[in-house]
């Protein structure tokens, strides 16, 4: 095999892992702040089965969750929700690697989120209220950046995580580029790919984390 | 009936009750300071007042409308709470700035927000977008003039686009003290304005609070400063234990002491004072 030959195909690989961490972070994000009200709320149904929920995706091995996702539906009630032949990169093995991840992930970052805004005072709540705010509004205007600010750090260690975390996609045979190498590389005993792609991983990680030190650099303008 | 009537509020935390039937009154344009020992229930009768904590029962009528009746309060909307809010300024101790914004748009931004509801009403009326902009654009400038004209009243004018980890404690507190203005409540009040301060700064806000005093502008001051206390209030309140133990004007309540335990709550922050 060419070296074009392999660079194409571990570039499409590598697309495929991009593509699938790009949507992961996307939708973890929201979803995680979402799950994050649920943990905070006063009624107690809700709070409780939230903690339950994220007690259970935190306890338990993604791999073995990425199985539940793709292949339960399928065996137990024979539905077919995801398609296991390969036509595109939205294939049924992609879309359930991703809603496994950005459930996954959205537990990871509920809790740091409420670790931010439980660091927020008390006062800052209150300055709020006394000035007439709506609930939303002390949120959205007063808490959310300086809970962005707090939870800059721990949440780039997570996004870290998941660029590598995304690898694991492979169980289910989501073509991204762990599986291109071992299905259609390393099978020729081609040797040089494994440091090519750890190459590619440490160039992903290193943008992220320039742009997570842009950010923080961005808000050190205040205290929170 | 006075400006602001509070009759028989009680509060309790659980099984602690706070505030055991609290009566006072404030006249429009006075200055009532609260003075009494940490826990006599000072702080929590503020709060309660602001609706920051829900009153047991009693009353709370202010201007003629009715605030507080027993308990209603913990049944209302947080939009009627919030509308009942407005009615009071409140600085707080720790000044509580929003660190993110500069210190013009701490005072900007609640007054913005409500413009926001204004114009959704305004719009119901004015159907042409050219006067809608105007109307708008005139608004916003209204506030950010008052805003600056409070800066001014404040002394910090040239602090306008600073943030509030670039300021002093006593600027904090000022700018604190502007923002609550900026909404034009009926009754401003302070909780302990000057405890976190450095005794140095103490000075600068204690002024400024004095150069409030006017006849509109209507004062309940939760303070340890008794000689602040003394010189700035029409009338001071001594809570013990959660009850108004003593109240007079500054004369009758400092040169007049009744109550044995003001007697002893004065000799004792005197005597801190002489150290």
């Amino acid at each position: 095999m060419s070296f074009e030959l392999i660079n194409s195909k571990l570039l499409v690989g590598f697309g495929t892992t991009c593509l699938l961490f790009l949507l992961t972070l996307v939708l973890s994000l929201p979803l995680g702040l979402l799950i994050m009200f649920g943990l905070k709320c006063p009624f107690k149904p809700i709070k409780w089965l939230c903690n339950v929920f994220v007690w259970a995706i935190r306890g338990t091995p993604l791999m073995l969750q990425l199985f539940v996702v793709f292949y339960v539906p399928s065996m137990l009630f024979g539905l077919r929700i995801f398609s296991f032949t390969s036509t595109t990169v939205f294939d049924g093995r992609f879309i359930a690697a991703l809603i496994t991840f950005v459930i996954n992930y959205a537990c990871y970052f509920s809790v740091i989120f409420r670790g931010g805004v439980d660091n927020i005072s008390r006062g800052q709540f209150e300055a709020g209220k006394v000035l007439g705010m709506t609930k939303s509004q002390i949120f959205f205007k007063v808490i959310l950046l300086q809970v962005i600010k707090t939870v800059i750090p721990p949440v780039s260690n997570e996004v870290i995580t998941l660029v590598k975390d995304t690898s694991l996609a492979r169980v289910i045979s989501v073509a991204e580029i762990f599986f291109i190498n071992e299905t259609e590389i390393l099978t020729k005993a081609i040797v040089w790919p494994l440091f090519y792609i750890g190459v590619f991983f440490l160039l992903f990680v290193g943008l992220l984390t320039v742009l997570f030190n842009y950010i923080e650099k961005k808000l050190s303008y205040f205290k929170a | 009936m006075a400006y602001l009537e509070v009759q028989n509020l009680n509060k309790s935390f659980g099984k602690t009750e706070v505030l055991k039937g609290i009566d006072l009154s404030v006249e429009k344009g006075e200055v009532l300071s609260i003075i009494g020992s940490s826990g006599s229930g000072k702080t929590t009768l503020l709060r309660c007042m602001n609706f920051l904590e829900f009153a047991d029962s009693g009353k709370m009528i202010l201007d003629g409308e009715t605030l507080i009746d027993g308990d209603s309060v913990k049944k209302e909307s947080e939009n009627e709470l919030r509308k009942k809010r407005l009615n009071f300024g409140l600085v707080f101790q720790s000044f509580n700035l929003f660190p993110q914004y500069s210190v013009l748009k701490n005072l900007t931004l609640a007054p913005t927000l409500l413009l926001k509801e204004r114009f959704k009403e305004y719009k119901k009326t004015e159907k042409d977008g050219q006067k809608r902009k105007e109307w708008l654009a005139a608004e916003k400038k209204a506030i950010n003039d008052d805003c600056l004209a409070l800066l001014d009243r404040v002394g910090l004018t040239e602090k306008a686009n600073s943030y509030p980890c670039e300021l002093s404690g006593g600027q904090s507190q000022r700018v604190a003290i502007a923002r609550a203005l900026a909404l034009k409540p009926k009754i401003l009040c302070f909780d302990e304005p000057t405890s976190a301060l450095d005794p140095e700064l103490t000075g600068e806000v204690l002024k400024v609070i004095k150069g409030l005093k006017n006849k509109d502008t209507t004062m309940i001051i939760v303070t340890h400063e008794m000689g602040f206390a003394k010189s700035v209030s029409d009338k001071v309140i001594f809570m013990a234990d959660g009850i108004v133990e003593e109240e007079g004007t500054p004369k009758e309540v400092f040169g007049a002491t009744k109550s044995e335990k003001l007697k002893a709550f004065l000799s004792n922050v005197t005597d801190k004072e002489g150290e």
